[in-house]
């Protein structure tokens, strides 16, 4: 038997700015199991549904992570109102889609950049990062927000897209799509790129299926599972068609996300055209009381949110189920029998979020 | 005399923020905030960092690793904690798993708030943490100093070759 050792891996590490701690198990430079311990980051949020009233909780939801922070503030909305059979005027559920679309463009744009840091591609990861902050700008521009920004309430959202902002959103559509079509070839074709992404940590579609895997991760294995279909917020009236891949390793991965980034603007174009006139938010009286159970689709997977009231101002409980932790378990299996050196791209590759998988 | 200023090695750790102000942080390295004007590079490891960005508050399982890197960083150093919670917990604050801030373990010289903590703020702060530096290095040069002749003394005094 060949000689087994231990390498500790994290929590404070240089690939990802997020704690996480491995002990790889590896046999010369081969990994033969991966053990994770998580926790560096949980704060209980969940329990600041008894502290805190059902409104005041739209915030805290948001900050559950902040990347996808509009997802997690919508969904939560979305879980609230079915209990209190909330009519959500559909202005404030095209406005909610487009926001929704728009964060998770920045999610994979983030993800593509930290992607090409992770093998090594400095100047890569900052065309990416210029190309993300022009999304940024327009967040800024509808919302008042740069990464967190409150608009979402129970009922419906706070802000309103004008005219000249749906203009600017727009514009920004046009000049982000032509500077993606400049990247895409340097991640889908070159040499060196490919080296290090083709047919590493391949996670086929029966193991993406037994262990629970979401979102772009199991679509990348061809499991055709995407939460938007089920026809929340707008989608019902929006025409797309899952992306999905049947690769399952890095190469997929990446290419399931740049499909994605078009698709959304694509969604973005369609919802700025459908934009219908009317109120920002329906009134909401009186207290929740019942239970609900809502999936949504972040830019990372499917999130679950379950919420429990009994008529006062404060919830029993609220669940979040987020998309990271399901991948969890996919990730150490695509570490299996990886190369030390592919750990940092392989931890990457599931677009670990270690505080929305800790909450 | 050897000058370390406008050149600051950041360390960056993720206490337990929502992760908006890490991705602030990391933003202010791109092209259009470009942190490395001022010479600010992010680094991985702690022995080689001057100044270390704490973003969120502190809870149990890391306040042990935070207060190791933060042993592990060669004096001088500055320690600046980005966002609301690493300044006092924030939003988290009754969370029954966080103890507070950054400051609860390690001395915090610079606060810079926010939800999330825009760039051009924490931009600012690291300037601000350049200056601190640079006065904690003169002073921890002078006492080096001091302290070198106290030990060439002591030195001399064991070996009996006083002159």
């Amino acid at each position: 038997m060949k000689k087994r050792s231990i390498v500790p891996y994290g929590p404070q590490h240089p690939v990802l700015p997020e704690p996480i701690h491995l002990d790889l198990v590896i046999e010369d430079e081969k990994i033969v199991e991966a053990i994770p311990s998580i926790g560096f980051i949980h704060r209980g949020l969940e329990s600041l549904a008894m502290k805190r009233d059902f409104n005041q909780m739209v915030y805290v939801a948001e900050r559950v992570c902040g990347i996808c922070s509009f997802g997690h503030g919508f969904g939560y909305c979305e879980a609230v109102e079915d209990i209190m059979k909330v009519e959500v005027p559909d202005r404030a559920k095209f406005l909610r889609t487009i926001w929704f679309e728009l964060s998770r463009m920045h999610s994979h744009f983030l993800w593509l950049g930290l992607l090409a840091d992770g093998f090594g591609f400095e100047n890569l990861f900052y065309q990416c990062w210029r190309i993300r902050e022009k999304i940024l700008d327009v967040l800024e521009l509808t919302t008042g927000g740069r990464v967190i920004f409150s608009v979402n309430k129970i009922g419906g959202v706070m802000k309103d897209i004008t005219p000249e902002m749906a203009v600017a959103i727009s514009e920004m559509l046009t000049s982000v799509k032509k500077e993606l079509k400049q990247i895409v070839p340097i991640f889908m074709e070159d040499y060196s790129v490919r080296s290090r992404l083709e047919g590493v940590g391949v996670l086929t579609k029966e193991q993406a299926h037994t262990l629970g895997c979401a979102g772009p991760f199991a679509r990348a294995s061809g499991i055709g599972a995407d939460m938007r279909t089920l026809g929340y917020g707008a989608y019902k009236e929006l025409d797309f068609e899952i992306i999905t891949s049947d690769k399952g390793d890095c190469y997929a991965r990446c290419d399931v996300r740049i499909r994605e980034i078009f698709q959304s603007i694509d969604l973005i174009r369609q919802a700025l055209d459908k934009l219908p006139e009317g109120e920002l938010a329906a009134a909401v009286k009186g207290n929740p009381n019942g239970e609900s159970f809502i999936r949504i689709e972040q830019p990372r997977g499917e999130a679950v949110y379950y919420v429990k009231a009994n008529g006062s101002p404060h919830l029993d409980r609220m669940r979040v189920r987020t998309p990271t932790f399901a991948n969890l378990a996919g990730l150490c299996e695509t570490l299996k029998g990886a190369d030390y050196a592919d750990v940092g791209l392989l931890i990457l590759t599931i677009d670990p979020c270690i505080s929305c998988t800790e909450r | 005399m050897f000058q370390i200023k406008r050149s600051p090695w950041v360390l960056h750790y993720d206490g337990s923020s929502c992760n908006g102000c890490d991705i602030e942080v990391l933003a202010c390295l791109t092209p259009v905030y470009d942190a490395e004007r001022f010479g600010i590079i992010n680094t991985g490891d702690p022995m080689q960092a001057d100044i270390l960005l704490i973003t969120g508050g502190i809870n149990s399982q890391n306040a042990d690793v935070v207060k190791q890197l933060y042993d592990q960083m060669p004096r001088p150093k500055v320690v600046v904690a980005v966002g609301v919670c690493a300044c006092t917990g924030g939003i988290f604050k009754d969370c029954y798993n966080i103890l507070g801030g950054a400051d609860k373990v390690i001395p915090v010289d610079i606060y810079v708030p926010g939800c999330a903590a825009r760039p051009q703020a924490i931009i600012d702060g690291i300037v601000q943490a350049v200056d601190l530096f640079q006065r904690r290095l003169e002073k921890h040069n002078d006492y080096m100093k001091e302290h070198a002749h106290d030990k060439n003394d002591a030195k001399n005094k064991k070996t009996g070759t006083e002159d």
